[in-house]
């Protein structure tokens, strides 16, 4: 059973409000995923607080300056079940974790940061973990 | 407004990763739940029993710190009375 919609509206809301593109299907995952150039983020959202009260904010941060994926994208755990299980499918052996984030480089994933990186740490850490991946495998805004 | 749940009656760990080393050879890896009296209760865990699997301790562990480690267990407790120490796994 998916969580309750109005349990996960501001949730939701606060990675749309940032710009990300909402993946509601195991079809808007292949279409995304069908994007092979350039870089893609995918941001497994999540519930519970203990980590993505944290994570939301970080990638907010992290996406107000310097280097960017081309695009952001994002599935909730728990809610988009079949989306989050077609997301997680590209993520290969790596086991499923909520809140996670994958960034992809040309259709490869390049990087990783697992819930419990995220877990006890603040929204600048979780940030800063994203400005360097971004800095390392985004291009530079022109 | 807070957007994310909140639980403010459970141990201090709860919803961390944390590693469970025990007094045998099992060590258990999951998303603490609750420290109580019986034990510590761990949510979509994964357990390495040395001498069994493909992976020796330190490479279970050393992948785990990297990755995270498969749900194999949806809920496990590890009875307190073998339990050895219980960290976060951020913190291997």
């Amino acid at each position: 059973m998916s969580y309750s919609p109005i349990l996960v509206r501001p949730m939701r809301e606060e990675l749309l409000a940032a710009g990300f593109e909402e993946l509601r299907s195991p079809a808007d995952v292949d279409r995304v995923m069908a994007e092979k150039a350039g870089t893609t983020l995918v941001v497994v959202n999540s519930v519970c607080g203990c980590a993505a009260g944290m994570a939301r904010p970080g990638v907010r941060l992290a996406l107000q300056e310097g280097p960017r994926p081309d695009r952001i994208t994002t599935v909730f755990a728990g809610f988009d079940v079949e989306a989050t299980q077609r997301a997680r499918e590209r993520f290969g052996d790596i086991p499923p974790s909520s809140p996670s984030m994958a960034l992809f480089k040309d259709g490869e994933l390049v990087w990783f940061l697992p819930r419990h990186r995220i877990e006890g740490r603040d929204a600048l850490a979780v940030a800063q973990d994203l400005r360097d991946a971004f800095a390392e495998h985004c291009a530079v805004p022109a | 407004m807070r957007t994310f749940a909140h639980h403010e009656h459970k141990h201090e760990l709860h919803g961390i990763t944390v590693v469970v080393e025990t007094d045998g050879p099992e060590v258990w890896i999951g998303r603490c739940d609750d420290i109580v009296g019986d034990g510590v209760i761990l949510k979509d865990a994964d357990v390495h029993r040395e001498g069994e699997g493909e992976r020796t301790r330190a490479e279970w562990l050393g992948r785990a710190k990297r990755w995270g480690v498969h749900p194999n267990h949806r809920r496990a407790v590890v009875p307190a009375a073998r339990v050895v120490a219980v960290r976060r796994l951020a913190e291997l």
